[in-house]
């Protein structure tokens, strides 16, 4: 089966050659159709730029971009099958919503009445029946995020992409929203690309994720692989709240030299008497569905995340840590 | 300040600046009036219309002012194609020599009229070209591109700037996005800059006796009027269609860029 | 679905669109080409020509242009009556940068300040109306008010100050017949004219003085004129700066005020117009419209440094 969207050695660079800025770098990267891939990261690490790539807003400077096997490097954005639903919604705020939707009809010469019915098919599947009449001004954030999210998918792109789309909203829609996104997706099953810089929106959403870092990806993989087994301390430090342990605390507490994670729900806390690890809680947190208590040791401090109903130590007390050994999951390096 | 209302020392210095501004133009309209037609005096021995009729039948004013009619159309036209174009370029993208281009775009209404005048009076000497409605058009249409440009510019930066690529990605080319997207966003913004281009040029004086040659806009007939005075009231009068011409095309400009932050006229 | 990642081209417009898109610079050129042609041709040439011209000189007996490189034209300009003509400018721009300043200064502080809600508009208005509106037409006006049957003669005559009117008048250098032949009117017509021009970057620069600063003044316990002095005319003077250079450039340049209300002295903006008309003495008229430019370019580089460009 073709993928969706493969990035062959892309790059992106800006400036002198002499000294490039590397916004994308050395970019490898397969989707596979009718999945649900985000594109995570922090700011400025690349992801928007190969979300941009993609859609044709920027143009690699080497490497080759493929859609559904196509070259697309010598294709403007309005020739790629690909919409995006972009981060400021950008409305057109002098039409309705009607003609907003149907505006990539518009544009390919449809007729008034077809896409009218279109438009408002679109609504529909949004959940915005009936708001073909207002425009984008009297909208609030949400209602608009849904006529962007109609408007691209009225042209039946093979692939849609979602530039940090519910960054504006609030946490109960954000939440609402992703639970209809996934839905949506599943519904129509084209191929979702999401960039988002919120690590547990890509973990609970997605069907696969890339993590980036500086222009180049630390770890492609499903969100149970990045979030349990990442490759490297940037990944381990960005996804999830793993404790991140340097080598010397990794040789401490079993392993190699080396740079590990270790999840906070696989320590346990014991007795401090004859226990080879042992330190000092310096922090407890109550978090409702639990307790999160940091422990001091080695010179470091590790997180262990204790189940409701287990007892809690007090502030300064020593405690004993131990956990299965193949909970400690060896990283590759730092980057 | 321990209370935030102005002393009224304050507030009357501040009405009366305004005051000031505005009274001596309503003068204008009580002298176009006036019956005494030799002098300016005040207040007015009677008051009568009839200057309104001698105005219209004067033969020597009608050519003028459909120089000026003419003039100010044809260099705002030129000004709103060149001024979009530049403003087109500058909105977004840095690019190399930007900066300079944007000194370059106000220069002609940064300097005094005198010496953009003088110097258009130096190229057509040096380069031999004769007077005609053109030289003036020349004129006028460089400094009122800074005026639409000033409004293209101010409206191109308040566009959220992801519609015209929300257009493209949607498919739409490069025309059918100038079409459907700019220009209704833009377009206010551009009729907005075009009519304070179009008041400008009507008004102007200072630039337009240094190419104009043996012709007369109106203003340049108001001068020489003011110089020496003929009928008086009728120059009133005529003083009155000036400000008119040039005080209606001011405030649609402003009801029309209103909304926003960059209300016409702020970047004289 | 068979419908293909790339949609197929559809004329001109989309193979056009496909070019700018693969050549952005293409398109910047486009755009730009036009307006810098005509403003390099027309403007810059034509600058370009000004300074040629005041190389050249009039030959003495033709009158006609000697088209050669001499700053013999120069050196004119510092001839006993020339020089005056200079300085008479310099003095009379001077005077009524000042007298803007003090004028615009309570208009723009209110306005900044303390203007709420519909004042705000009114205030706004109030000062971009008679800003564009028209320039011959003020002129005109406040010929109508000095003139010496007019409204002020009238009103102090009403008032009986018309004593002090006359002992005006009869001060050298500033007075004359009446108020529309005076040094003095010229200097009115010239801070009527170009208020609008001071009043609107002080009234940014003001704006921008937050009122927690002077809160924090008068919390530290200085008083309402050691705040002024202190806190607010400093914020305030880019703002003064930045309206300076319109009212000096402008009134170096004019010729049309002077020639309407005023004795027949002239000053620079005269001098040029008369020069390059009935006189014909171009490279002449253009030496004197160097001067401005000169000045201003000094100007402005002061300015510049003391931060007037932010008030813009």
């Amino acid at each position: 089966m073709t993928a969706a969207v493969e990035f062959q050695r892309v790059s992106r660079h800006f400036g002198p050659a002499s000294a490039p800025v590397k916004a994308v770098d050395g970019v490898d990267l397969t989707i596979a159709e009718g999945s649900f891939f985000a594109m995570l990261g922090p700011s400025g690490s690349g992801k928007t730029t190969c979300l941009r790539l993609i859609s044709g807003f920027e143009k690699p400077t080497g490497g080759t971009i493929r859609i559904f096997g196509q070259d697309v490097s010598d294709i403007p954005p309005n020739r790629r099958n690909v919409n995006t639903v972009f981060q400021d919604y950008a409305l057109f705020p002098h039409m309705n919503v009607r003609d907003n939707v149907g505006y990539g009809l518009m544009v390919k010469g449809v007729d008034r009445r077809t896409r009218e019915a279109r438009a408002e098919e679109m609504l529909s599947l949004v959940k915005l029946d009936g708001y073909g009449d207002r425009k984008p001004a009297q909208l609030s954030g949400g209602q608009r995020q849904r006529v962007a999210l109609a408007r691209a998918l009225v042209n039946e792109p093979k692939v849609l992409l979602l530039d940090e789309p519910l960054g504006a909203l609030d946490l109960k829609l954000r939440e609402a929203m992703q639970d209809e996104l996934k839905t949506l997706q599943a519904r129509l099953g084209i191929t979702f690309v999401f960039v988002t810089h919120d690590q547990g929106e890509a973990l609970s959403m997605a069907d696969s994720l890339a993590v980036f870092n500086e222009g180049r990806i630390a770890q492609i993989g499903t969100p149970a692989e990045v979030y349990s087994r990442p490759r490297t301390r940037f990944v381990a430090d960005f996804v999830g709240s793993s404790n991140v342990l340097p080598p010397e605390v990794t040789r401490a507490f079993g392993g190699p030299a080396k740079w590990s994670s270790l999840r906070p729900e696989m320590l346990r806390l014991t007795a401090p008497d004859g226990v080879a690890l042992s330190g000092t809680v310096t922090g407890l947190r109550y978090l409702g569905a639990g307790s999160r208590v940091t422990v001091a040791l080695n010179g470091t401090e590790v997180a262990a995340q204790l189940p409701a109903g287990q007892p809690v130590p007090e502030q300064g007390a020593t405690v004993g840590l131990a956990f299965d050994p193949a909970a400690l999951h060896v990283m590759e390096g730092e980057g | 300040m321990h209370s935030d209302r102005a002393s009224l020392g304050l507030r009357i210095a501040a009405i009366g600046g305004l005051l000031f501004l505005h009274l001596p133009i309503l003068l204008i309209f009580l002298y176009a009036f006036t019956t005494e037609d030799k002098s300016y005096q005040f207040p007015p021995p009677g008051l009568t219309t009839q200057w309104f009729g001698v105005a219209w039948n004067r033969p020597d004013i009608w050519p003028p002012l459909y120089l000026s009619l003419w003039v100010a159309t044809i260099a705002t036209f030129l000004a709103m194609i060149l001024g979009t174009l530049v403003s087109a370029a500058m909105a977004r993208t840095s690019f190399f020599g930007r900066e300079q281009i944007s000194l370059l775009i106000i220069l002609p209404i940064a300097l005094p009229g005198v010496i953009t005048g003088m110097s258009l009076r130096s190229a057509f000497s040096i380069m031999d070209i004769p007077f005609s409605t053109w030289t003036i058009i020349l004129g006028h249409a460089t400094f009122c591109i800074v005026i639409v440009y000033n409004n293209a510019v101010a409206r191109f930066r308040r566009l959220s700037g992801g519609i015209l690529e929300a257009s493209a990605d949607l498919g739409a080319n490069a025309f059918q996005t100038f079409r459907y997207v700019l220009l209704p966003n833009l377009g206010t913004a551009l009729l907005a800059g075009g009519m304070l281009a179009f008041a400008l040029s009507f008004d102007e004086v200072i630039v337009t006796t240094f190419t104009a040659g043996q012709q007369s806009t109106l203003p340049i007939w108001m001068l020489q009027e003011l110089v020496r005075p003929r009928q008086r009231p009728v120059t009133n009068v005529v003083a009155i269609v000036v400000f008119t011409a040039t005080f209606v095309p001011i405030l649609i400009a402003y009801y029309l860029t209103r909304g926003g932050s960059e209300t016409a006229g702020a970047g004289k | 679905m068979t419908t293909p990642a790339i949609l197929p081209e559809r004329g001109l417009a989309d193979r056009l669109t496909a070019l700018f898109w693969r050549h952005p610079r293409l398109l910047l050129a486009v755009l730009l080409t036009p307006p810098l042609l005509w403003l390099g041709v027309v403007y810059l040439g034509s600058l370009a020509a000004l300074l040629l011209q005041s190389f050249y000189s009039i030959d003495e007996f033709s009158g006609m242009v000697k088209e050669e490189f001499t700053l013999k034209t120069y050196a004119e300009l510092f001839r006993a009556q020339n020089l005056d003509i200079i300085l008479r400018t310099l003095l009379m721009s001077a005077a009524v940068t000042l007298g803007c300043a003090l004028i615009a200064f309570p208009i723009a502080y209110y306005a900044a300040r303390f203007a709420r809600g519909k004042w705000k508009a009114v205030f706004y208005l109030g000062v971009m109306l008679p800003l564009w509106s028209s320039y011959l037409v003020k002129v005109y006006a406040w010929k109508l008010i000095l003139a010496k049957e007019g409204i002020i003669t009238w009103a102090a005559e009403g008032v009986g100050l018309s004593m002090i009117l006359n002992a005006i008048l009869a001060i050298p250098g500033i007075g004359g017949n009446s108020l529309s032949t005076s040094p003095l009117g010229t200097f009115i017509v010239f801070v009527y004219v170009w208020l609008p021009y001071m009043i609107l970057p002080m009234q940014a620069s003001l704006e921008r003085v937050p009122t927690s600063m002077l809160e924090a003044s008068a919390d530290l316990g200085a008083s309402r004129a050691q705040t002024f002095r202190t806190v607010i005319l400093p914020l305030a003077m880019p703002g003064v700066i930045a309206g300076s250079i319109f009212t000096f450039s402008l009134t170096m340049g004019d010729y049309i005020i002077p020639q309407i209300v005023g004795t027949s002295a002239r000053f620079i903006g005269l001098a040029v117009y008369q020069l390059q008309g009935t006189a014909g003495n171009i490279p002449l008229a253009a030496a004197f419209a160097v001067v401005p430019i000169v000045i201003m370019l000094v100007y402005l580089t002061i300015a510049k440094r003391k931060g007037a460009f932010d008030a813009l």
